[in-house]
């Protein structure tokens, strides 16, 4: 249900925000003289630059949805949400002559995070006590409840009646409604039903927000990210089990650069070694770096030499075919060119063939580093003594999602921080990649 | 003084399918120190084949290159090549791309710093020394080909098809410029064209090369090079046997094409 509501609003937000846009700032939407007939050329990637107004609006909706479907403090539109406060119901108490009575039942919806808030003179929250009733008169006596929102409570009502259930006073109606086992009601705030066997049950009205159990609100996660910077998780600041992630990835790319790019540009140069290697890169190729951590937590245990053993051959494989394919794609007028200008075969390596491989390399360690930076977390997630996997997945055994979610916000942000970093070194040291 | 003997080449394309093409069939050539020399043929003659055993890029299957009565067996210094494009090393500049010859023997690049310079301000890129080579136009480009072939101060230059890929002004241009540093160094060129008028322009000596097998068809000697050499190229296209020359050559290898065109495929 709320996955539609979601996918709905996400739609129009898509679709409004361009049609509303396109109208208020025509401007800026309209494409002028030969732009507008280059995406006639469909697939011409120089026709197609991102708008940033869209990036922009983009990233505010996920962020008002996200809002949207918590029990957030920020003042923005949100769906119905669920009840709070008390709530009142009565019920009909029939006994085995055909008497009956009614009795009120008051129940105290209270906030199902309560013991993670904090009031204003820094104490944590409390469950509420229950309300204060009269019993009232009759056989059947007013009762009160607590529920917490999102629960589900059954009650005995016959605790303080003068018939109990075994005496034969059974639950006829609910606000002067029949009912029988089994069947439920709906009041405002909530649902009141009788079990298989006849006990009242309430469940307070949900509303269309998820519970903080399942998606704590932005506000929430921010706190909580704070936090973690004042105290750290599981005996480590948040910025060692970063850092450590950072450094198994950086430790694994370079291992395997180091091996595998010579052992590519080996493959590229001698038929001995092309030979020698093919039949090891070709079937190594296609195991996903996942499945190689059980492997090695059986030969390394979880320390540090297993995840950097790991990460070097996630990336191992792919620098050695980016090394390879980096010769291979010299053009032999280059090679050719520098015969005939007097340079010898080593020099024809250093000069030409390596710095000619220098694009393809780059476009191997951004997928290098992507896979490295996504398997450390996987491997991190199976077995680790630090690192945002490891966060995460012991946050996620107590039901701690907001730490699971500053995990995720991190490791994302933190794998666009590499991507753009390489991007950088790549544009300084590789200029001339994609203009010749 | 350096002589360019091509004596009694052959070469033959062994195909994976098991058949062969028969490239060049006993071509030998005596090319002069200093001589200018186009050649002409339809698409796939040979010509290509031909001027990579010269640079010693392929082995002759039959026969023997002998520059200064040395035998050739691979490419080196002493033969310069200007390759149609795609040769230049984009992650050097300019300068650096003309120096990489000089650099390669070890020379200093104090030492080279005069001539990489001078040649430069010869090919009129004197103001884009520091450039990336992916800022340059075609013809620039080019340029520095030419420039970098030169600095390297080889016996006989090849080039294949150098100025194909240009528009017909800046190719005019790049005629002209070949012609004066070709009487201003004295080597010896080998020139490979598509183009009849820039075979007669820049050809001291033309040479028509027939298809299947490629061969020697036909040899001219011709006075417009000379003729070209500080000239208004446009003036010698007015040369009353340039016209003449120009048809009869066209003529030839439009019937060779049609030969080729009427012939079934056969690699045999
Ligand atoms: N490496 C090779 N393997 C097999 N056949 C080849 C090879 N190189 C050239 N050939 C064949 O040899 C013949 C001559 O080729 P070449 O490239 O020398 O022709 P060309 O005269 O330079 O043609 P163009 O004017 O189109 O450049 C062609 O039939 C070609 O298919
Ligand atoms: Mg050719």
């Amino acid at each position: 249900m709320s996955g539609f509501i979601i996918f709905a609003l996400y739609l129009v937000a898509f679709f409004g925000s361009y049609l509303v846009l396109s109208r208020l700032l025509s401007k800026y939407f309209q494409r002028e003289g030969f732009n507008s007939l280059k995406t006639v050329t469909f697939g011409d990637e120089s026709a197609v630059k991102a708008n940033r107004i869209a990036s922009i609006i983009s990233v505010a909706t996920v962020f008002w949805l996200w809002v949207a479907f918590t029990n957030s403090a920020i003042p923005l539109p949100k769906l119905p949400g669920p009840f709070q406060g008390d709530a009142t119901f009565t019920y009909t108490a029939t006994l085995e002559d055909g008497t009956s009575d009614d009795a009120t039942v008051t129940v105290r919806v209270y906030r199902e995070d309560i013991q993670q808030t904090v009031d204003a003179e820094g104490n944590p929250g409390r469950e509420p006590d229950a309300p204060e009733v009269e019993p009232g008169d009759g056989f059947a006596k007013n009762d009160t409840l607590t529920a917490a929102r999102y629960s589900f409570k059954v009650l005995n009502v016959w605790s303080n009646d003068e018939v109990s259930k075994k005496g034969g006073s059974t639950v006829t109606a609910i606000n002067g409604i029949p009912i029988a086992p089994g069947e439920k009601i709906d009041i405002p705030e909530g649902t009141v039903g009788l079990t298989d066997k006849g006990t009242p049950t309430f469940a307070p009205a949900t509303g269309l927000r998820m519970a903080r159990l399942y998606l704590p609100a932005p506000e929430v996660v921010m706190e909580r990210f704070i936090r973690l910077n004042k105290e750290g998780y599981q005996g480590f600041t948040l910025w060692e089990h970063t850092w450590k992630s950072v450094s198994r990835v950086l430790w694994g790319f370079l291992l395997g650069s180091l091996i595998g790019i010579p052992l590519g540009y080996a493959m590229g140069l001698t038929n001995w070694s092309r030979g020698w290697f093919d039949p090891i890169v070709e079937f190594m190729r296609p195991v996903p770096p996942l499945a190689l951590i059980p492997l090695m937590i059986i030969w390394f245990g979880i320390g540090e030499v297993s995840k950097v053993i790991l990460l070097f051959l996630a990336a191992l494989w792919i620098m050695i075919i980016a090394a390879r394919s980096g010769v291979s794609g010299v053009a032999i007028a280059k090679v050719h060119a520098a015969y005939s200008l007097g340079a010898s075969k080593w020099q024809i390596l250093s000069k030409v063939i390596v710095p000619n491989s220098l694009p393809e390399i780059f476009t191997g360690a951004r997928v290098a580093m992507g896979v490295c930076w996504g398997t450390v977390v996987a491997a991190e997630l199976v077995a680790a003594e630090v690192g945002l996997g490891k966060m995460i997945v012991v946050a996620s055994k107590f039901q701690l999602t907001d730490i699971v979610l500053v995990g995720i916000i991190l490791i994302g942000v933190i794998g666009f921080l590499i991507d753009v970093g390489v991007r950088a070194l790549e544009t300084w040291l590789v200029p001339w990649k994609g203009k010749v | 003084m350096s002589e360019l003997l091509i004596d009694n080449v052959s070469m033959r394309f062994e195909l994976p399918n098991g058949g062969h093409v028969q490239a060049l069939q006993n071509v030998s050539l005596d090319i002069k120190s200093g001589e200018l020399m186009s050649v002409l043929g339809p698409s796939g003659c040979g010509k290509t084949t031909l001027l990579n055993i010269v640079a010693g890029f392929l082995a002759p299957t039959e026969g023997n290159i002998i520059l200064n009565d040395k035998k050739v067996i691979g490419p080196s210094a002493d033969r310069g090549m200007v390759f149609q494009q795609g040769a230049l090393f984009e992650w050097m500049t300019v300068r650096e791309n003309v120096s990489f010859g000089p650099d390669m023997k070890g020379v200093s690049r104090a030492e080279s710093k005069e001539n990489v310079e001078h040649l430069l301000e010869v090919v009129g890129l004197g103001d884009f020394k520091e450039k990336a080579i992916y800022e340059l136009s075609g013809g620039m480009q080019q340029r520095v080909a030419l420039a970098r072939c030169l600095a390297n101060d080889p016996d006989v230059i090849l080039m294949d098809e150098p100025l194909g890929a240009l528009d017909a002004l800046t190719r005019e241009k790049m005629q002209g410029l070949v012609l004066d540093l070709w009487r201003e160094t004295g080597k010896t060129i080998i020139l490979i064209t598509h183009s009849v008028e820039e075979a007669l322009l820049l050809g001291e000596r033309l040479l028509v090369m027939a298809p299947r097998p490629g061969r020697v068809h036909k040899e001219y000697r011709l006075p417009f090079a000379d003729l070209g050499v500080g000239n208004d190229l446009r003036e010698v296209k007015k040369h009353k046997d340039y016209a003449s020359t120009r048809e009869e050559i066209l003529e030839m290898i439009w019937s060779m094409e049609e030969e080729i065109m009427g012939r079934t495929e056969d690699a045999s």
